[in-house]
């Protein structure tokens, strides 16, 4: 029993070893001599213009808030899928008006323009 | 089988450290995200005793849980949002217009 | 095939109406006009009445439905109308205040409605998990309301502050669920107390029982903002709407009682020597830190805010009097509570101008001249709130005080009767200010009727039930 596992167990060593030994190699065998220029951020050969870190537009924000709230939504549909045959119609009235209710949120948040990409 | 005491104890360390996380972070997103660690421990737990009792109660509040979490978040971002444009900035310390 | 098993509808009657209200109201208020957005409130208040109509029926019935989640009993009825009634009056005060502060938005009224839904799944919940949903249902709106004033940044950020807290609060109950599941296997109150009742939780279980039950307790503590659990309660109070500060402390915590009552006396009869002395000593410093908080306050919401969480240690004896008569005081306290405290927030809202906050002590100064209506109306809700004679504060703390004396807790009824004698200065202090100081500046008061209205109505509501309790009681 414990022995099957022994094979997971060097599968994990191996994995971990493999790109450990370039890695090491790589430091130890390469000379180090920075320059300015060397360790200028390199973008297709053109000049670096502003900060790394840009700051994303609010309405990416909305997108993704009202993206989780569907998707995670979801969750209650895959028991549902699971025991659909054995549900009956009741299990689908009973899904349908949950999904309804979801349509009305949808509904709210499309008159109230947060699909507006402004 | 893996004991379902062990289980619990995983859970209850994964629980601490949400606790901790929310109690000593100051920055509101980090907040945010010690307490889906707490919710988390809280949905390993169940589903550890859920598989043990073979009672799917457990499960299904887990499912619960995940969604109220995710609209709670929703809400903690979107206040997020509002606290950035008008104070620019994400830490709670600095929030304190309210005392005494 | 999966067998459904039959749904008695008239159980969930009045949740399908606020919930059904609630989502109509959401489609309808997108086509409504904004200078035509009291159209909305007026039909929140429709979908309040009607839901308040439906409790009628069901009355003195008992029932279960939904594989026995959800219950209807006379509890749960005056609780749905305790709630409905300060949604009521809540929405009737915020007709005014919204346009003043330039948030007319119609989400405000489905919120409340939601909020509501929510209460009443947590009164009639019969199963834990009924009652997490219904508690996140009211927290999550909450927070939402909290912020309603956005951009205003007090309001921003009593929201994060509320939410940060609240979601930790839902982390302990969560986890307390999970732990009492894991102790007993069952979810539903009525199974955990059956099996509890056969003794046969013992070594780990016993454990997770313990943590669980405790963990359950802290996360409802939070809600109703108990000490050690309150700190986020002046500050949220202090930069919500005024009309969301009433509607939460008010509605929100009388929901979370009924969740922990549901819980203690349901699902945990049988420990009872367990909870009782714990919840008597956080009832005990509850009733001392809040009051004592509110002597040195000079801001009158934040006084409030104190007040209300010394007003919460008070309801708590309730439930630990553990008997039908410490419920029902309870429940009698949560009505005069609910009353006397939309009638002094009423007034704070009349008193807040435009953007600027009259909350200040010195603001009340010479009230009595300036509008002699809002003067009494203040001064009735102080009394009520000290508990004097003859009000519905007096007749509520008169009935948790008996019942929890029935219960042999003697030390805290005189802990009680003490700290009430000191509140009373504080509460008289903003009485006296109204009739015998000058004003100090000029506050613009509100004029509107319905504001008025809604005042008015609580005030004499206030007085009603305490000239008449008996008749309420043997109502409930």
């Amino acid at each position: 029993m414990l022995a099957n596992y022994a094979f997971i167990g060097i599968f994990f060593i191996a994995a971990l070893i493999f790109p450990l030994i370039p890695l090491i190699a790589a430091w130890r065998l390469r000379p180090a001599r920075p320059t300015a220029t060397k360790l200028d951020t390199y973008e297709c050969g053109l000049e670096v213009i502003g900060e790394t870190r840009v700051q994303f537009r609010v309405q990416y924000y909305l997108y993704a808030l009202a993206f989780v709230i569907f998707d995670v939504e979801m969750v209650f549909l895959y028991p549902w899928a699971v025991a659909y045959n054995q549900l009956g119609l009741y299990g689908l009235l009973a899904m349908t008006v949950f999904i309804v209710i979801l349509v009305f949120g949808l509904a709210y948040e499309w008159k109230k323009g947060a699909l507006e990409w402004v | 089988m893996v004991p379902t005491f062990y289980y619990v104890l995983l859970s209850a360390l994964l629980f601490c450290v949400g606790v901790t996380g929310v109690l000593i972070r100051r920055n509101a997103l980090v907040v945010l995200m010690s307490v889906e660690l707490m919710l988390n421990s809280a949905n390993l737990a169940l589903v550890a005793f859920a598989h043990a009792r073979q009672d799917v109660t457990g499960q299904l509040l887990v499912f619960f849980v995940i969604v109220v979490a995710a609209a709670e978040v929703a809400v903690g971002l979107a206040l997020l949002v509002t606290i950035f444009r008008t104070k620019q900035t994400t830490n709670i310390d600095d929030i304190n217009v309210l005392k005494g | 095939m999966i067998e459904i098993p039959p749904i008695d509808w008239s159980v969930v009657l009045q949740l399908c109406i606020i919930f059904g209200g609630a989502t109509a109201l959401l489609m309808a208020d997108l086509f409504i006009p904004e200078v035509r957005r009291r159209v909305t409130g007026y039909l929140a208040l429709a979908v309040l009445a009607a839901a308040a109509i439906a409790g009628v029926a069901p009355w003195g019935c008992r029932g279960h439905t939904f594989s026995g989640t959800i219950q209807i009993d006379s509890f749960s009825l005056v609780l749905n109308w305790i709630f409905m009634l300060g949604a009521a009056i809540t929405i009737v005060l915020s007709f005014d205040y919204l346009p003043r502060h330039g948030i007319n938005r119609g989400e405000y009224y489905v919120m409340i409605l939601f909020a509501v839904g929510g209460m009443m799944l947590l009164a009639q919940g019969a199963d834990l998990v009924v009652l997490f949903l219904g508690l996140e249902l009211l927290s999550i709106t909450l927070y939402a309301l909290a912020g309603f004033a956005y951009p205003r940044t007090t309001s921003e950020e009593a929201a994060m502050k509320y939410l940060l807290i609240g979601a930790f609060a839902t982390g302990f109950l969560v986890f307390g669920i999970a732990l009492v599941y894991g102790a007993t296997g069952a979810t539903n109150l009525a199974q955990i107390g059956a099996v509890l009742a056969e003794g046969r939780i013992d070594g780990e279980n016993r454990i997770y029982l313990m943590a669980g039950a405790a963990m359950t307790v802290i996360g409802l503590g939070y809600k109703i903002s108990l000490v050690p659990f309150h700190m986020w309660t002046p500050d949220v109070y202090e930069g919500s709407p005024t009309p969301i500060t009433a509607f939460m402390s008010v509605a929100g915590k009388a929901a979370a009682f009924a969740g922990m009552t549901r819980f203690l006396l349901t699902a945990l009869e049988t420990q009872r020597e367990i909870w009782v002395p714990i919840l008597a000593a956080l009832a005990a410093i509850t009733i001392v830190v809040g009051n004592l908080g509110a002597l040195t306050q000079q801001n009158v919401k934040r006084m409030l805010a104190y007040s209300s969480i010394g007003q919460a240690g008070y309801i708590l004896l309730g439930p630990l009097a553990a008997s039908e008569r410490g419920t029902e005081a309870m429940l009698y306290y949560l009505l005069a509570y609910t009353l006397t405290n939309l009638a002094a927030f009423g007034v704070l809202i009349a008193l807040e101008a435009r953007g600027e906050a009259a909350w200040n002590l010195s603001d009340l100064g010479g009230l009595w001249q300036r509008s002699p209506g809002l003067a009494i109306a203040m001064a009735i809700a102080m009394l009520s709130l000290a508990g004097v004679p003859p009000t519905a504060g007096f007749v509520a703390k008169f009935a948790v005080f008996t019942a929890a004396w029935q219960a042999g807790q003697a030390v805290l009824v005189f802990i009680g009767v003490i700290v009430s004698a000191i509140a009373a200065f504080y509460y008289l202090r903003v009485v006296a200010q109204i009739f015998m100081s000058e004003p100090t500046r000029e506050v613009e008061i509100s004029s509107d009727r319905v504001l008025a209205f809604g005042i008015g109505l609580s005030v004499i509501a206030i007085v009603l039930i305490g000239v008449l309790p008996a008749r309420l009681l043997n109502l409930i």
